[in-house]
């Protein structure tokens, strides 16, 4: 997935670069607590996290909508920090798309090429090229209250696309879309890009978007980017727990466990564990992770839980069950028989523990 | 509008023709009363429908103005001028000072704010005096300047626009700077087209508040070529007791009123609009 | 620099509206105009008409937009022929009004004679207020009318339809659901009426009854205006003056805080 779409020339690897980045707004609040990132060109990036963790911060500093408080933001190995936006190359796609209301389709387009003083001509060859790839044509005239929802996302990337900039930066840009667009536009962003190759920054809060359309993730709590990575790296092996139980649908279940002293077992209620390699922790209290869908049932499993409810959904069924007073979901194939009250014996694939020191959250 | 019963609708229909009959009656009336001689408006009962001469009231009014004072016409081009310079002064500084405040964010500007609210605020009704000796110092009695400038120096549009503005995203502002668009060019090219309703609301406003003016020219004019329309029916309305020359007066009022009403009318949508939304 | 320019010079104005009653005999002139009966009795009669034009204007205009928000069609008629009044200067609206009521050929005053009822406001204290009153309200009604109509369309149909589903009548639809959520259209109404009444009713008063008789339809800001340019007692006007100036001023931040928090919802 990730080696794929990165194309581009590689004279100039790292594309977007932020070195020590930090944002303290003017009433005092860090937004972005130091961020160090890289960006190869042609590369699409996704910023990830939680609402209010500083996402949108980081993207408009890149912007240049955002001082940067400190720490240094490189586009193609310019310094931009003292930059305006214009001067930025980049283009921006927002959340509520800022469509110019009182512009028809095509002049919301050629608003920022006429103001670089672009020929006319070539305004209108450039405003027609992206109207045609995005499907606009036949609304080049219409004015953004006569669009429906997917229209006007889809103008207001023609609206980036058309300046040919060195960078894309979203802002959620789906999230005012119901359900099926949203999956649609997806794809089209995806696609888009990849045939641009132009590098791209992109921000939401929906971690199955960042999953599907990310070469690399990062992922931001309370302003600090908790880690870097392509989405399975970030599944297969995610550094802190809250990494771990933020990627992923159903979240990861997690279990307040004890270490034996020697390292070898793993003991919380009734059950013990036994592990396949030795465990060594500062304290014996770990969190023990597990993806709901690592599981299988066996009537010789480890672990017997209470089922609470079903949910069938035809494919696969995800099972909200209990053990003992730790809630735990599961994720089987096919329709399971199972309903309130009912014991499962379960298993879990040994190759997918995931292990986290209680109380520092960090992987072990 | 939920049940379809046409008793009740048929009631509301009737009330509001009741209520647009008791409305529009002094103004039917005003037509009336410009339509007929002086004679038959001294005689009770007075005339309920239209008579004679209408045109020849208007002719007179107009062209020749009643008993040697200056003709309506001079009149209506002077209210109009007064009226047009009133509306896009006030309008022009009222967006530039609200951009200002809403925009930049120089130092002091809560200060300036209130400062502009403190002194602008006022009606010239109530400041009417220093405003009077301040005119009168800078020899601007008698002219058109005297005339507006004071009606123009006021906070009330200011105060639309910068609501105005607030209601705008900032998302299109930021958008129009990776566009690459200065503070001048978004001025223009989005901030204004955008608040155009909230503008020709204003207009319609500001044309009405001007063209109805009538204490301040009452005051700084005495000139009769710079007579405003408002102010000669006061004048005849005070000429009242000698020589009650309704059939004037009337057409005169009605002349008054119908450019005014015309700008209303005809600005209807964009009027309701921008006020209701703007205002609440 | 024209805006600045325009403050300065505006404040300059004002600077003078304290400088020219100098600052010495500022404050007796405060003082005598409390101590001054005319003044209190002037100040009442200015509320008692402020109270009555708000009522009378709010009410005809609150019935009216109900009614044409119920009918399905012809609301934007109603709303043009209703529009009138608003376009129509005070001083010739008061001179419209004079002509209907004029004690001897008056159309609605030689009606109301030929009933019995004596009609002469030239001579007629009450008589005379009344006039005023209602010549200032119909002027008002346009404005009322289009803010209340404007509210009462903001309403989400689906709150009447299911007050109506509720089996409430359209009269208590009215009066449960419609009336209670225009609250606020209603009270930015009271405080515009008000300061209408209080400061854009001059032309009217002076054009129908010059205050009189005796003082009956002297308000405030007529008030200053016959003092400073008739009776030419300089600092007495400008300390009314002063005191309207509070006053606008407290009116206009209650009405800008009222729209400051619409806008935040
Ligand atoms: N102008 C501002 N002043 C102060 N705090 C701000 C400002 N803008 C955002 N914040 C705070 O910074 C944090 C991050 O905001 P943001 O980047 O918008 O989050 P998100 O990840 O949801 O896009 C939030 O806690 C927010 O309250
Ligand atoms: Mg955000």
């Amino acid at each position: 997935m990730s080696d794929s779409s990165t194309k581009g020339s590689s004279q100039n690897p790292s594309h977007i670069r932020l070195k020590g980045v930090e944002k303290i707004y003017p009433n005092g609040y860090k937004a972005i607590h130091g961020i160090d990132m890289e960006i190869e060109e042609g590369e699409f990036v996704v910023l990830v996290g939680p609402s209010g963790c500083g996402k949108s911060t980081l993207l408009r500093m890149v912007a240049g909508l955002e001082d940067i408080t400190h720490g240094e933001v490189y586009i193609a190995g310019r310094k931009v920090n003292d930059l305006e936006p214009s001067q930025r190359d980049i283009a921006m796609v927002f959340q509520n798309y800022a469509l110019y209301p009182h512009m028809t389709v095509y002049k919301n387009m050629a608003y920022g090429l006429k103001n670089l003083g672009t020929p006319k001509d070539e305004i209108d060859k450039r405003v027609n090229e992206v109207a045609k790839l995005l499907e606009l044509e036949e609304l080049l005239n219409r004015r953004p209250k006569q669009l429906s929802g997917g229209q006007r996302q889809r103008v207001a990337m023609g609206r980036a696309i058309v300046r040919k900039p060195t960078a894309f930066l979203f802002d959620e840009p789906l999230s005012n879309l119901d359900a099926k667009l949203r999956v649609q536009m997806r794809l089209v962003i995806k696609n888009l890009q990849a045939r641009l190759g132009t590098t791209t920054l992109y921000v939401t809060h929906d971690q199955v978007e960042a999953m599907t359309m990310a070469d690399r993730l990062i992922v931001l709590k309370d302003g600090i980017a908790e880690q870097i990575g392509t989405p399975m790296e970030l599944y297969d092996r995610p550094e802190t727990q809250f990494v771990a139980g933020f990627i992923g649908s159903p979240a990861m279940n997690f279990i307040e466990a004890d270490l034996s002293d020697d390292g070898n077992t793993l003991q919380f209620g009734d059950t013990k564990l036994p592990l396949k390699e030795k465990l060594s922790n500062q304290t014996s209290k770990i969190t023990f992770g597990f993806r709901p869908e690592h599981v299988t049932l066996s009537d010789s499993g480890a672990m017997s839980l209470q089922v609470n409810l079903v949910e069938h959904l035809g494919a696969e069924s995800i099972i909200h069950a209990k053990l003992g007073d730790s809630p735990i979901t599961l994720r089987l194939n096919g329709h399971i028989d199972a309903k309130n009250g009912d014991t499962l014996k379960v298993d879990i694939d040994a190759d997918r523990y995931h292990f986290f020191d209680k109380n520092a959250g960090i992987r072990i | 509008m939920i049940e379809n019963r046409p008793v009740s609708t048929a009631i509301s229909h009737f009330v509001l023709l009741a209520g647009v009959a008791i409305v529009l009656f002094p103004i039917w009336i005003t037509i009336v009363a410009a339509s007929h001689d002086v004679a038959r408006l001294l005689e009770v009962p007075l005339p309920l429908g239209l008579g004679d001469q209408f045109f020849e009231n208007l002719k007179q009014v107009v062209g020749k103005g009643v008993e040697g004072s200056t003709p309506i016409g001079i009149m209506l081009f002077n209210s109009l001028v007064m009226a047009l310079m009133i509306a896009f002064g006030k309008i022009s500084i009222s967006l530039l000072s609200a951009y200002a405040i809403v925009y930049f964010d120089f130092r002091f500007r809560m200060l300036f704010f209130w400062m502009i609210f403190i002194t602008l605020m006022l009606p010239v009704e109530v400041r009417i005096l220093p405003t009077y000796e301040v005119v009168a110092k800078l020899g601007m009695l008698d002219t058109y300047w005297g005339l507006t400038i004071p009606l123009i120096a006021s906070a009330t549009a200011t105060f639309m626009f910068r609501q105005t503005f607030l209601s705008v995203p900032d998302e299109l502002l930021e958008a129009a700077r990776i566009d690459g668009a200065g503070p001048m060019q978004f001025f223009w090219d989005i901030l204004l087209p955008v608040s155009r309703t909230s503008i020709a609301a204003m207009f319609v406003i500001l044309f009405i508040y001007g063209w109805n003016q009538y204490l301040w020219p009452l005051l700084v004019t005495t000139d009769k070529n710079m007579m405003t329309i408002v102010m000669s029916i006061k004048n005849m309305m005070e000429a009242l007791e000698e020589t009650p020359k309704w059939h004037h007066i009337m057409m005169t009022a009605l002349l008054a009123m119908i450019p005014p009403v015309l700008v209303v009318i005809g600005m209807q949508k964009l009027f309701v609009k921008g006020l209701t939304e703007t205002e609440k | 620099m024209w805006p600045a320019s325009q403050a300065v010079y505006q404040s300059l104005l004002v600077e003078d509206a304290f400088g020219m009653s100098s600052q010495f005999v500022w404050l007796d002139n405060f003082i005598e105009l409390f101590e001054d009966d005319h003044y209190i009795k002037t100040f009442g009669r200015t509320l008692f008409f402020s109270a009555m034009v708000a009522m009378l204007s709010l009410s005809v205009s609150l019935v009216l937009a109900a009614m044409a928000d119920r009918v399905i069609r012809g609301t934007g008629i109603y709303r043009t022929l209703l529009i009138w009044p608003y376009a129509v200067a005070p001083v010739v609206a008061g001179a419209l009004w004079v002509f209907l009521f004029y004690p001897t050929t008056g159309i609605i005053s030689t009606f109301l004679t030929s009933m019995g009822y004596e009609w002469n406001h030239q001579l007629k204290g009450n008589q005379a207020m009344a006039l005023v009153v209602i010549a200032a309200a119909w002027k008002q009604i346009s404005y009322n009318f289009l803010f209340f109509l404007a509210g009462m369309q903001a309403i989400p149909k689906s709150l009447i339809e299911a007050a109506a589903i509720d089996a409430a009548s359209p009269a208590k639809r009215f009066w449960t659901i419609i009336f209670p959520l225009i609250t606020p259209t209603t009270f930015f109404l009271l405080v515009v009426n008000i300061v209408y009444a209080f400061f854009e009713t001059f032309g009217i008063i002076h054009v129908v009854t010059k205050g009189g008789p005796a003082n009956a339809t002297e308000i405030l800001v007529f008030k200053v205006y016959n003092d400073g340019f008739v009776g030419l007692d300089l600092g007495g006007s400008a300390a009314q003056s002063v005191i309207l100036m509070v006053l606008v001023i407290g009116m206009t931040i209650f009405q800008f805080k009222y729209i400051e928090r619409k806008v935040e919802y």
